[in-house]
């Protein structure tokens, strides 16, 4: 089963960068679940409010520049796995937020194309 | 938070712990039935204790730990009744390890070998393969007896059996927990991608049942391969294998109907493959060729299902490619059942009458005598002359040699079908 993870916060709050101990343990547990066959793909996510909106209505689209107003959007990492059940991806969502010392995650069960 | 989420979350960690834990300990003591008797220790004791005490912040270190002493305890006890332990538990002092073996160091020494030697271990050549099978799924699956014995639809005392035998049969033959030296390294690890194809092959097409699919199977076998192919980067025919497992099971969601009924590859709805899977499973395959292993036997046959996934429409597909491939294959790994797939090949490529050609040439093989594929490609190939009669009888027989329920009704159906 797939499942996509993926790090909720206030895109406005202030993030400080992360520091190179965090890169190292965060890249070690990146090659723990890879090395597990679990990760199948990951990735980063830009600023919230680089990112453009874009609402088809009525034949008309409208294109929207941020920022937005969201108060907790998604925001930082995102993971797809591929896990036996959701108590897994929980497992490893568990051991990614361990890492990253605090945060807010959401599993979201992906179906098939 | 729910007792029965706790209990799940439980089993859960144990089932991630369990291949790194068996594999430390098997390291440790030398002794595979020994490391998972331990490995089960602790995780009895783990059942017991997590879930008033929570789940540790490591739970590997936990288990590790308690089995860690359950070893020191039994190397004690051992020492007057079993000479075989005595010497281990001698060699250990003699090491500098004394009656307290620095677990630490045995397990921190790189736990990624450790594993790669469980896999080779438990798919020694020695083991009959449904032993190698039930002890891989057992140990690097961490599947209960119970859950192989539903997936192979077997009662569970056979599969317990299986693996103590198998045990057993290393105890026995003093199986080294070791990667294989160079020169025998090529035919063992064959064994071990045979052992994670068959594994995919009777979930992707189950040799018996109602089921036509168990897609656990198949997704334990990916999930294995995906695991070797970090575990061994450097062997090219992993990653053909890994190509060929990811290309197959992205095709998994297009493989059934509504009804669970078989679809054939080329009545398959491409939209509904997984094109992550694919993706995944190309770019294994350019792992596999960069590392020179393009002529391997699962490289081919990445190969060649790469270039069904490359066809967005089935007419797209370049056919001639898929026959030159199939005659490579044909020479590194001589087959009835490839040759039975260059005819299909030929015939896409260049006309049913000259499948049919090859095709009549192997209804003289008689390890094809009751593979229903044949009389169901043979079939097919006179449907398409227009040889009505001919084709239905091919299909009845079909439908009486293969034991899978679904794939029975299929050639049932097709039997009594009307050409428009």
């Amino acid at each position: 089963m797939k499942f996509f993870g993926y790090t909720m916060g206030d895109p406005n709050a202030p993030v400080e960068p992360p520091s190179p101990e965090m890169y190292e343990r965060m890249g070690a547990f990146m090659e723990e679940a890879t090395k597990a066959g679990v990760l199948l793909a990951t990735g980063g996510f830009a600023p919230l409010n680089e990112a453009v909106k874009i609402k088809y209505d009525a034949g008309e689209f409208t294109v929207l520049d941020g920022p937005f107003a969201e108060a907790k959007e998604l925001i930082g990492g995102w993971a797809l796995m591929e896990t036996r059940d959701m108590t897994e991806a929980i497992e490893w969502v568990k051991r990614f937020l361990a890492t990253a010392g605090h945060g807010e995650s959401m599993i979201r069960q992906v179906y098939g194309p | 938070m729910t007792d029965a989420r706790t209990q799940a979350a439980i089993e859960t960690v144990i089932r991630l712990e369990s291949a790194r834990l068996i594999a430390g300990l098997a390291h440790y003591t030398g002794d595979l039935g020994l490391a998972e008797d331990l490995a089960q220790d602790a995780v009895v004791a783990a059942l017991e204790q997590w879930p008033a005490e929570g789940v540790p912040r490591n739970p590997g270190a936990w288990l590790t730990t308690v089995a860690k002493r359950r070893a020191i305890d039994f190397f004690r006890r051992s020492t007057d009744l079993n000479r075989k332990y005595a010497e281990l538990g001698r060699t250990l002092a003699a090491e500098g390890a004394a009656w307290t073996p620095d677990f630490d160091r045995a397990f921190s020494d790189d736990i990624d070998d450790d594993l790669l030697r469980l896999i080779f271990t438990a798919c020694h050549p020695l083991l009959s393969v449904p032993s190698r099978v039930a002890l891989t799924l057992r140990l690097l699956g961490g599947l209960t007896t119970a859950e192989i014995a539903r997936a192979y639809l077997v009662p569970e005392p056979t599969i317990a059996q299986r693996i103590v035998r198998a045990k057993k049969a290393l105890s026995a033959a003093d199986v080294p927990f070791e990667v294989p030296a160079a020169d025998q390294r090529a035919p063992r690890l064959a064994s071990v991608l045979e052992v994670i194809y068959l594994i995919f092959n009777e979930g992707y097409s189950a040799t018996a049942g109602d089921d036509w699919m168990r897609p656990a199977l198949c997704a334990e076998a990916v999930r294995l391969g995906r695991v070797l192919a970090q575990l061994a980067p450097a062997e090219p025919e992993v990653h053909g294998l890994v190509a060929l497992l990811e290309i197959q099971a992205s095709r998994i969601p297009a493989r059934t109907d509504a009804a669970g009924e078989p679809v054939l590859l080329l009545d398959q709805d491409r939209s509904r493959w997984d094109r992550l899977l694919i993706s995944r499973g190309l770019t294994a395959l350019q792992r596999a060729r960069d590392l020179r292993g393009e002529r391997g036997p699962y490289a081919l046959q990445a190969s060649i299902a790469a270039c069904h996934a490359r066809a967005f429409h089935p007419e797209e597909t370049d056919w001639a490619e898929i026959v030159a491939l199939y005659e490579v294959l044909a020479e590194v790994m001589p087959s009835p059942v490839v040759e039975l797939n260059r005819a299909v090949a030929i015939s896409m490529a260049y006309g049913p009458q000259a499948g049919l050609e090859l095709v009549d040439q192997l209804t003289a093989e008689p390890s094809l005598r009751n593979y229903h594929l044949l009389p169901s490609v043979r079939g097919d190939l006179l449907r398409k002359l227009g040889r009505e009669t001919e084709a239905r009888a091919e299909f009845a027989r079909a439908a009486t040699l293969t034991n899978n329920e679904r794939e029975r009704q299929l050639s049932a159906e097709r039997a009594g079908e009307r050409t428009a």
